[in-house]
Parts: C-alpha cells; structure tokens; sequence
C-alpha cells in the first residue's frame, strides 16, 4: 500500500486522552468519540462532553464519506522528508453521519487542480510507520 | 453584565531594536536586543530604566523577567505575567495585563516587550513538535501556520465569494506604506500587482508576499498610570480599551483538529472579543481613525474586518479592494507601518508601537488628527486579543 506522504513524517502521539481514536485507526476502524450519557459527538478526544460535562464516554462509527469542507494545496515542504513530494493537500473532510464533525487529512487522488470545496470523499485508510494507519480519503462519487 | 477597562493608563515609552530580516543579525544575541529595546523604551518615555518595577509578554517569549531585571540592574519586580498561547493572539493581551497591574497599584511602570530573531532560535514557517493537537495535524502534512491559516481562510472565500485579486489589495497596499517608513524591513522595496501574482504558492491561496516577513529584533514599550505620563517626555497613548476572548468551542482551532464551530470556521475567532473590546470603549467600529490589523498572513486583515464588526459579512474583499486600507485616502488606512507583512514580524508588538505613534502624530503614515486607534492580536491559532488607543 502506498502513502501519500513520506513515513519519515511524525505520525500520531496518542496520549491517554485519545489512545482509542488511534487504536481503532489501526483496526480500520473511524470511530468518533461520543458522550454516553446525551450522545454528542466530539473531536479531538476530550475528557468531557461540551454540551453537559459528562466524562462518561463511548466510541460511535461513522460511515466514513464526507465532503471536503476545506483545502490548501500545500507549495512549500516545511519538513525535509516533503521535498520531492509538493504540491500535496490538505483537505478538512465533514464526516458523514455526524452534525459537524471534520478531520484533517488528504484526498490522496485528487492533483492540486482538482480539489474544491464539497467534493465527496470516503476513506483510504494508509498505513504508515509503526503499524499506524491514518485515515485519509479518496474521491468518491 | 457589564464590562469597564479603567481609565487611568497610557503606553509612554516605545523602543525597538534594529529590525533586520531573519539570520540577518549574527553579532549579538536576541537577548541583547531585547535589552536594547526596553532601555530605548525607557529612554524614549523620560524614564530611567530602574524604574521599571513590572514586565509583561506574551507566549512564545524566550527571555523571563528575572534576566532583564538581573541584567539591566533593576532594583524591583513587583509584577512578571506571560499571556498563555497561540503567540501573537497575547499580545494585545499583554498590554492589557499591563494596564490592569498598572491599575490595580500593585506596581508603577510596566515594560511589555516581544525579542524574536528566528536565525537565531527556530523559524515558525517550519515543521516544530506539537505536543497538544500535532497528532490531528502533522501526519497529514499540516505543519504551519501559513498552511493552517490557508483552511481557514479558504473556507471563508467559498462562503463570501472573495477573489484572489480582492486579496491582493492588502500586501500591496500594506508594501505601499511601508515605502514611507525607513524602518521597514521592506523599505525601498515596492511591490507591483504583477510581483505579487508571478510569487510562488506557499499554501494556496497563499502566494510568497501573502505572508510574513521572518525577522529579527525586538521592540519594547512602557505602560504607566495617566497620572505619571503627566511628567514624562511623550504625549502619552490612553488605553481606552483591552480585550481577550475566545469564542466558544474554539479551543485551539486551526492548530488541531479544525473543529469549530462550522460558523466560525472562517474567521479570526474574534466576534466575542470584538463585543468585549467596543463595549469596553464606548465606541463603535466607526469611530475608529486608524486600524492595525494582525497580518501574519494577508487573509487575516479580510476576516478580521468582518469579526470587529469594520464591513458587513463579505464585505471584507471588496472594501480592501476599493482602496479602503490605504493612506491616506482610504476609509481606514490599516498597518500604516507596513504591519507584519512589510515591517517586521515581531508577534504583533510592533502593530501596538505603530497604534501608539498614530496618537502621538509621529507615523511616517500619519493619519491627520487621528484619535482612535485600533490594534488586533493573532492569526489563526487559541485565543485573540485587542486594544483601543486614544489621545
């Protein structure tokens, strides 16, 4: 499998407040945190919930389509393992299933002058160092 | 409730190093400019500099209180205070705390100061660890602030419908005012409409000239009570007006997972401190003579027009592009030094210097009579800060 951008890149430090988030990365799985008492989705992982300050938590599924929401197509390779991989995007992806979730991440088949806002997407997971697999996105229709 | 920012505090004092381009400066070390700037500062308002017995700054400060006052031979501290993160969005923040220590009589003569050579330390435009929030953002290439920035103001040209000719206006017109002023970085450097669409992208939409310069130096400023200014050598600048806030649910925004609020995506997160700040003040947007906007990168000064209430929504584009920015003819001639884009990147304290010389009447841009004099910290990351400066 290839990765869009180089494994010499940092990968994800989970710590004890998003280890399940990275840990279902890892089994293919996008699961989004939830509050288990009013059922609100939130992201990135925190100890509570916004909306009534539950820290009792659960972990929900989604789809896993989106629409991009926005991009930048990124010119200049501010870390050495990019150098011969610009242009490359960066795409903030609205999950499906979900009022206003978003996760950063990549369209990794879109060329830099393809890519708009609402573009539809669905996961590509991509593994990359350590057994880490990000969730990234290809076009979908 | 009801807010009130007291009424007995004026900035006195402005000094600033040399300001050279990054890695530029190689033959003293940014703590030594730093000292330089606040004895300048100092200078500059009549004072000596033992009288200083507060420091303030900001996140990202390298140099703690205890070394300025051990080096420069300061006989008290009786007040030391760092504005928690997201760098230049404390620094309207850190005048603020100045004031307020000011105020409160727990000390008397306050320095505010900002050192920042990035040839000698790190450089921001570059990938750094992020402990809080890296993991939402590294792995997928997302490493600047120049790219951060980049989502959020794309989103916000999708929703208003701004152009990337609309955009333009604010490097140029910003470059344009910086011809005036010797001490700009970019002094004796015009930029034509047609430099500026040839530069290469940095993170689309962003092209070079739309961001910031990477600097050298260090500028420094006294904040005192109005009472004392009374004696001092400057016509001092009242703070009629500071301000930190953050809107709900932005947490660290831009520099994490990009949650916000879906309508606050596309702004500075400036909309409950521009509240805060004008209810503070009194005063409307449109009393306002002249404006400096934080323009780490040139897609902030759009957004922030429209979060302090300057433009209606959308308005933004078309009001830079009508001339709006520009001195003297604009509406509200905005970093009339030449802002972060054209005179130096010192995290926005050099924005709160070029407010305090529009009251003074010492601009190289001046703005005749001006009164009211505005200033807005922070780009895209945590919270934001503002001050109102009068005569």
């Amino acid at each position: 499998m290839s990765t869009y951008l180089p494994t010499q890149l940092p990968g994800p430090q989970p710590d004890l407040d998003d280890q399940p988030f990275w840990d279902f990365c890892k089994a293919r799985e996008l699961r989004i945190q939830a509050c288990a008492d009013c059922g609100k989705l939130r992201h990135p992982p925190m100890p509570a919930c916004p909306a009534c300050r539950s820290m009792r938590t659960t972990w929900r599924a989604v789809p896993g389509t989106g629409t991009v929401f926005s991009f930048t197509v990124c010119h200049y390779p501010a870390h050495a393992s990019l150098k011969d991989v610009v242009p490359y995007n960066v795409s903030v992806v609205l999950l499906d299933g979900t009022d206003d979730i978003r996760i950063v991440s990549n369209v990794i088949d879109a060329e830099p002058d393809e890519i708009a806002i609402g573009m539809r997407v669905a996961l590509a997971w991509d593994e990359v160092a350590d057994g880490q697999v990000l969730p990234r996105f290809r076009r979908a229709p | 409730m009801t807010v009130a920012f007291p009424s007995d505090t004026a900035i006195v004092g402005l000094g600033e190093s040399r300001y050279g381009r990054r890695g530029s400066i190689t033959e003293v070390s940014e703590f030594q400019l730093l000292c330089e700037a606040i004895a300048a500062a100092a200078e500059d308002a009549g004072l000596d500099v033992g009288e200083i017995d507060g420091f303030c700054s900001f996140a990202d400060e390298r140099h703690e209180p205890v070394r300025i006052q051990q080096t420069l031979g300061i006989p008290q501290m009786r007040f030391s205070n760092l504005v928690w993160g997201a760098a230049g969005g404390g620094c309207s923040a850190s005048v603020m705390n100045a004031a307020l220590a000011v105020h409160a009589g727990i000390c008397k003569t306050v320095v505010v100061y900002r050192s920042l050579c990035q040839g000698q330390y790190a450089r921001f435009g570059q990938y750094r660890p992020r402990p809080i929030g890296g993991s939402y953002m590294t792995p997928f290439g997302l490493l600047t602030p120049a790219q951060y920035t980049a989502l959020t103001f794309r989103r916000y040209m999708f929703e208003q419908g701004t152009t990337e000719q609309q955009l333009a206006a604010v490097p140029l017109t910003f470059r344009a005012h910086a011809q005036r002023n010797p001490r700009a970085i970019q002094f004796g450097k015009p930029l034509t409409k047609e430099e500026y669409f040839a530069a290469r992208y940095i993170a689309t939409p962003f092209r070079l000239y739309d961001c910031c310069l990477e600097t050298d130096g260090a500028c420094a400023l006294i904040v005192t009570s109005l009472e004392k200014a009374r004696d001092l050598r400057q016509k001092p600048a009242r703070i009629l007006a500071a301000a930190q806030a953050s809107n709900k649910g932005w947490g660290l925004g831009p520099v994490a997972s990009h949650n916000m609020a879906l309508e606050d995506y596309g702004t500075t997160n400036s909309r409950a401190l521009a509240e805060a700040l004008f209810a503070m003040a009194g005063i409307g947007p449109e009393d306002v003579d002249v404006a400096q906007f934080y323009d780490a990168f040139s897609g902030l000064v759009l957004m922030a027009l429209e979060d302090f209430g300057f433009v209606p929504r959308g308005g933004g584009g078309p009001f830079a592009a009508a001339g709006n920015l520009a001195w003297p003819n604009g509406t509200l001639p905005t970093n009339t030094a030449g802002g972060l884009l054209s005179e130096a990147y010192l995290h926005g304290l050099n924005l709160v210097s070029e407010g305090v010389r529009q009251i003074r009447g010492t601009s190289t841009a001046q703005v005749a009579d001006a009164e009211i004099s505005f200033v807005n910290s922070g780009g895209g990351a945590g919270h934001k800060s503002a001050l109102i400066l009068s005569r």
